[in-house]
């Protein structure tokens, strides 16, 4: 399998995503945040459609305008004069509506619209890896220096706002690298799928364990594994990536609602003994 | 000696609406101050101008001294306890990572904080739980978690406590035994503090002088004179029976 040169780029994009998402996907569960991965992905394809009938690169535009949306969602919501899912669901429409809009107007052949939609991990280009490599590697950079602050601010906002911290800046800043993650991962699976990838690793993490340690682990195993998973199944079998990437995922979501009642007693059983 | 909290006309204006208006009042140290009033009435609004969270339309405020563009040179001897409800009960966080949180303020930002263990179990024992710091916080009762966040509140050993609510949720014996703690954690650590609560009988219980507020400043004064006042009715736009009650339970605990 990793003797196909396009299979070791597909491979290494499977692993830098994983990471990347099983990271954003434990704090997009812990603040809340799912319904805004979904409304976001569905959203950038008004900013793909802009990409494909302008001919600047889809990815790009997609990227802006993901940001944007999330950054606005954000913006407006914390006005509180409307609730954060209005100003979503509203988004979510609008982002589609340009979308096939667009494509309808300056109807043409684009190739690269069924990649967006539904992904094509298998057609990730070297350049298109390093580009990923560089933005991954600086929202993971991010993360990691302000994992506390971000950690605190998902937890209890206004504490937080009290102790002078830049709540602000802080949960703008996680909303732009929602917003990134989700064009990246477009690649992988495409605008349909992409929400499953930042929201399953960390609702699965959650609902096994009790301290957020364990819960980034179990997010970055679940990513890891649904991204590689999908692609090796994929290979063998005659399914797409992007789908057989969300499909396991859900299979481990599903193993993790199986185990949970386990792990429960088990705590109980020691905290018993001790 | 300068008050802890001094606020002369203070008023604030929310998207158009004047929640609070020509509030003026004096908080000495040591003092336990309960802030009353009916929902709506601008009490957590009062907090968070006091904690410097949105701005005033007129008036002057003095929070240890400083007004509020200059706030962050005191923050760190400002402790807050906001309401309980406002953050998710199953998230994954030991006991000993949430009283840590408190410890966390700009100068801490790209820095590892200095000394959080010893002070975490500090703060854990001062209210009497450093056997729960390896204990996920979500398996706690609403009573027990209650006190950890009053010992995050306190782990920076602020001067001017701050607590929205505290009680919210809290079936009476665990009021009680809170409001307990409370009190014993004033006088040990000299703190001063201001309890915000729809609660009249149970800050009544606590505090040393109450403020009445309902967008304007009904009654401010000890709470045996508040309960008695015309302006506490007037505030809570009717007649109940309550009052008398609280009332005669302050007069039980004098």
């Amino acid at each position: 399998m990793l003797a196909y040169g396009f299979m070791q780029r597909a491979l290494l994009a499977a692993i830098l995503v994983g990471v990347l998402c099983s990271a954003l996907s434990f704090f997009v569960v812990l603040k809340r945040l799912s319904f805004l991965g979904a409304g976001i992905s569905h959203a950038a394809l008004g900013g793909i459609a802009i990409g494909l009938v302008s001919g600047v690169n889809p990815v790009l535009t997609g990227s802006v305008f993901a940001v944007t949306a999330a950054m606005t969602t954000g913006y407006i919501s914390k006005l509180g004069k409307v609730s954060e899912d209005t100003v979503i669901g509203i988004f979510y429409a609008f982002g589609m509506a340009l979308g096939i809009a667009l494509i309808g107007t300056f109807q043409g052949y684009y190739p690269e619209l069924f990649s967006l939609l539904f992904g094509n991990i298998l057609a990730v280009s070297k350049q298109d890896l390093q580009l990923m490599a560089v933005v991954i590697g600086l929202i993971l950079l991010i993360l990691v220096l302000f994992f506390k602050e971000l950690l605190a601010v998902c937890f209890d906002e206004e504490m937080v706002l009290a102790g002078g911290l830049p709540v602000s800046v802080l949960y703008m800043g996680l909303l732009a690298a929602i917003g990134l993650t989700v064009m990246i991962s477009v690649q992988l699976v495409g605008v349909v799928l992409v929400a499953a990838l930042i929201v399953i690793p960390g609702a699965t993490g959650q609902r096994l364990c009790t301290n957020y340690r364990g819960m980034m682990l179990i997010s970055l195993a679940t990513g890891l594994l649904g991204c590689t998973g999908g692609l090796v199944f994929s290979y063998y079998y005659p399914v797409p990536p992007g789908a057989a990437i969300v499909l396991i995922m859900t299979g481990l979501y599903t193993l993790s609602l199986a185990a949970r009642p386990l792990i429960t007693r088990r705590r109980v059983e020691i905290r018993g003994e001790t | 000696m300068e008050p802890v909290i001094a606020s002369n006309n203070l008023s604030v204006t929310l998207n158009g609406k004047t929640v609070l208006e020509k509030i003026s009042f004096a908080v000495r140290a040591g003092e336990m101050v309960g802030i009353i009033g009916p929902n709506g009435a601008g009490k957590t609004t009062l907090l968070r101008a006091i904690l410097g969270l949105i701005p005033l339309n007129c008036g002057t405020l003095k929070v240890l001294g400083m007004p509020p563009r200059r706030l962050k040179t005191v923050r760190d001897r400002i402790g807050y306890m906001p309401q309980r409800q406002l953050f998710e009960r199953r998230f994954p966080l030991s006991v000993s990572d949430v009283v840590a949180m408190g410890l966390l303020t700009p100068a801490t930002m790209l820095h590892r904080v200095a000394g959080v263990q010893e002070r975490v179990a500090v703060a854990l024992q001062s209210v009497g739980m450093e056997q729960y710091g390896s204990r996920p916080f979500q398996d706690l009762s609403g009573g027990e978690q209650q006190r950890i966040l009053l010992a995050r509140s306190i782990v920076r050993k602020p001067a001017l406590l701050l607590l929205d609510e505290p009680n919210t949720g809290l079936d009476f014996p665990a009021q009680q035994r809170f409001l307990d703690l409370l009190r014993r954690l004033q006088l040990e650590l000299k703190l001063t503090v201001l309890l915000v609560s729809h609660d009249l009988v149970s800050v009544t219980s606590v505090a040393d002088s109450l403020i009445c507020i309902n967008r304007i400043m009904h009654v401010h004064g000890c709470a045996g004179e508040v309960l008695q006042s015309p302006g506490l009715e007037a505030a809570y736009r009717c007649q109940f029976d309550l009052l008398n009650t609280a009332a005669r339970m302050e007069g039980d605990r004098k």
